[in-house]
């Protein structure tokens, strides 16, 4: 359980004319969609065990569009997923043991018990831990991807990818802003994936931004704007991968809006009777669509499919059968400090 | 040589960019022959047009951007155009890089240069001292330096931590300190250390950044004018602070007062006299006394100015009135 094989090969593109590599590409996402699905759920029962400290947050209805980003990196990118990306993180490399640790905050977990849940991250591989506040990791990406240019690392046409996750709700804090920005004026190879997914906790659109469509934001930072419909998998692979596919040639930063329901509350804490009935009837759910999807056109069958979900559930139970029996952080035995320099008076230019 | 205090900072970052490939400067106005508002990068920009380089007017952003630059192994030095303009990155410092080491176990070396202090009419927002809301927050080095051989040797020794340092540079101080300076010679203090700047028996006079030039003031009037021997420390380092030099101070002389530009509300001369009530309350022959400045906003006006802070006369008169406690 240590390293999972789950690093699955990078996708091409899925418009690849070969169309057996294309549903092959599908079937990978698919699986990566009902993959994190499982995880969300497993961590709310967990919770519902008592055995998470805070809060859970899902992305579901969301794992479409994540795992698209995910599966469109590369190793050596780098990605600053938010709270909706469990799709997205696993893609990009993520494991599921990590996951769960961190959900319990155990001390085998990357974060060592000393932060939780989705501020989890793993910077060996490019994997940023998010801070809270929602528009301060875009800038942090930038200053990675300006260290890389000035090591000389960014030239030529097959770039290194920084991607950032946003909601409809972070679009409109100052952090994102002032970093969208300089990201355009430094030609950055950087995606913004905004997930527009209609609420912002409680609040909707219209209380949070007056635009017609956040896409037609772009413009205005000078980064090239795309969109998609989150629910649709394979509309999330082909337009993600064609904005990173252009930032891998050095088109500069693209922004892609994905529309698309929060089909859960804020967090497990949060029953979201705020969304109505008639705005659920409009959204359905991408996991169930692109299933059927992929059974209408020959690609699954039923079994398949039930396969791939049973799959999912068993790594899941052994990740947590083992996270269980590992130790808790001990307050004793804690480093408490929050400086790496251990002597400061030793430090000598 | 002489060189001003000023000029001290631009040898330090010169000599930096000089030696350190990751070395680079980002900050508003620092490129090219304009050299920043103050003029600190003037000369070296030019001579580093790919490692100086001028931000779009986004702090929060600027802050980002050294902290990603940071764990790509790069050493970022960001000039903030006034101190004051930090609090916009406020986020970034204190939730991001202060937090880094303790949540992930990777060091987070980047370098804020913060102009503070007051000059008169630079009013409420050209004039704060950051320091105090800087040094609550876990995992942030904040730094003061008042001479000449500080100002380099700091700036130098931020920029090979392995932590976020704000280094809190005096604008006052800029142009008007200047000293004989031969860095071969001068004394190298270590970050982290406070240091005597002048010793004394009588009372212990606690300061840093501009406030420690008027502790001196105060000193000699003391002397001369009273016979009253004080010994001023100059604290150099706000975090970590060097409680030890401190406390063997005041234990020696039995009195202290600190004077500082920035606010009185859990500030950093109430965090000095809480650590000496608390661990040196026995030798104490005074109460410990605290001069800050008024708690109003920074006045434009110079004589509203000079009334807000303390200077070497009102420091000189608290000391009189701890002396005949
Ligand atoms: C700067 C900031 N303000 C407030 C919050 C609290 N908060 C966390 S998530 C959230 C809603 C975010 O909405 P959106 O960006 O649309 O993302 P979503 O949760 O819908 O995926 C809020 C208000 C925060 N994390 N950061």
């Amino acid at each position: 359980m240590k390293s999972q094989p789950q690093k699955l090969p990078q996708i091409a593109s899925p418009k690849a004319s070969d169309p057996a590599s294309t549903n092959d590409i599908r079937v990978r996402h698919l699986t990566w969609m009902i993959l994190a699905r499982a995880l969300d759920d497993r961590m709310c029962k967990l919770k519902a065990q008592n055995l998470v400290p805070g809060s859970v947050f899902t992305g579901r209805g969301q794992e479409a569009y994540s795992a698209a980003g995910g599966m469109c990196l590369r190793p050596g990118d780098v990605f600053a997923p938010l709270i909706r990306d469990q799709a997205g993180r696993l893609a990009f490399g993520e494991t599921i043991i990590d996951v769960v640790r961190t959900c319990m905050g155990k001390r085998t977990s990357s974060m060592r018990g000393r932060d939780g849940n989705i501020h989890r991250g793993n910077l060996d591989i490019g994997l940023l831990p998010m801070i809270s506040h929602l528009g301060a990791m875009v800038s942090v990406v930038a200053g990675m991807l300006m260290a890389r240019r000035f090591k000389g690392q960014l030239v030529g046409n097959d770039l290194t990818v920084g991607m950032a996750s946003i909601g409809d709700g972070g679009m409109n804090a100052g952090a994102l802003h002032e970093a969208l920005n300089l990201a355009a004026v430094e030609k950055l190879p950087f995606v913004l994936l905004v997930a527009n997914n209609q609420v912002a906790y409680s609040t909707f659109n219209d209380r949070t931004f007056a635009c017609r469509d956040l896409v037609d934001r772009a413009v205005g930072y000078g980064v090239c704007g795309h969109s998609c419909d989150g629910t649709d998998a394979t509309a999330c692979l082909t337009t993600v991968s064609d904005a990173v596919a252009r930032v891998r040639r050095g088109e500069g930063p693209q922004m892609v809006v994905a529309t698309l329901l929060r089909l859960a509350g804020h967090g497990l804490h949060d029953p979201a009777e705020y969304v109505t009935p008639e705005l659920k009837s409009r959204f359905g759910d991408c996991i169930q669509l692109d299933s059927n999807t992929l059974k209408v056109q020959g690609i699954l069958t039923d079994a398949d499919i039930e396969r791939i979900w049973d799959d999912a559930r068993t790594r899941i139970a052994a990740a947590v059968e083992q996270a269980m029996h590992e130790p808790d952080p001990d307050p004793a035995q804690e480093d408490w400090t929050a400086y790496s320099e251990r002597d400061l008076k030793k430090v000598r230019s | 040589m002489t060189l001003a205090y000023l000029e001290a900072i631009r040898l330090a970052l010169g000599e930096s960019l000089d030696e350190d490939p990751r070395v680079f400067v980002y900050g508003q106005d620092v490129a090219g022959a304009f050299g920043g508002a103050f003029k600190v990068t003037k000369g070296i920009a030019e001579r580093y047009k790919d490692r100086v380089l001028n931000a779009p007017i986004s702090e929060d952003a600027m802050a980002g951007v050294a902290i990603g630059a940071a764990l790509e192994g790069m050493r970022p030095v960001l000039e903030y155009q006034f101190a004051d303009f930090a609090t916009i990155a406020f986020n970034q410092f204190v939730n991001h890089a202060g937090t880094m080491f303790w949540r992930t176990g990777r060091s987070c070396p980047i370098v804020a240069r913060l102009p503070v202090g007051g000059t008169p009419g630079g009013g409420p927002f050209h004039s704060q001292m950051p320091e105090t809301w800087l040094s609550n927050h876990p995992g942030l080095v904040v730094v003061a330096p008042a001479t000449v051989a500080d100002a380099y040797f700091m700036l130098k020794d931020a920029i090979a931590c392995q932590d976020p340092v704000m280094y809190c540079e005096h604008k006052y101080l800029y142009y008007h300190l200047k000293a004989e300076f031969d860095k071969t010679r001068a004394e190298h203090l270590p970050l982290g250390s406070a240091a005597v700047r002048r010793p004394g028996d009588d009372c212990t006079l606690i300061s840093y950044s501009g406030m420690v030039h008027e502790c001196l003031r105060a000193a000699e009037i003391l002397d001369r004018d009273h016979g009253i021997d004080c010994e001023v420390i100059d604290l150099r380092c706000i975090r970590p602070l060097d409680t030890e030099t401190i406390l063997t101070s005041v234990c020696r002389t039995g009195r202290v007062v600190v004077a500082t530009e920035s606010w009185p509300f859990g500030g950093v001369a109430a965090e000095v006299l809480a650590l000496v009530s608390s661990e040196a309350f026995s030798h104490l022959d005074a109460p410990p006394r605290r001069l800050c400045a008024l708690d109003v906003p920074v006045p434009f006006h110079p004589d509203l100015f000079a009334a807000h802070h303390p200077d070497a006369e009102r420091i000189a008169e608290a000391v009189l009135e701890t002396m005949a406690f």
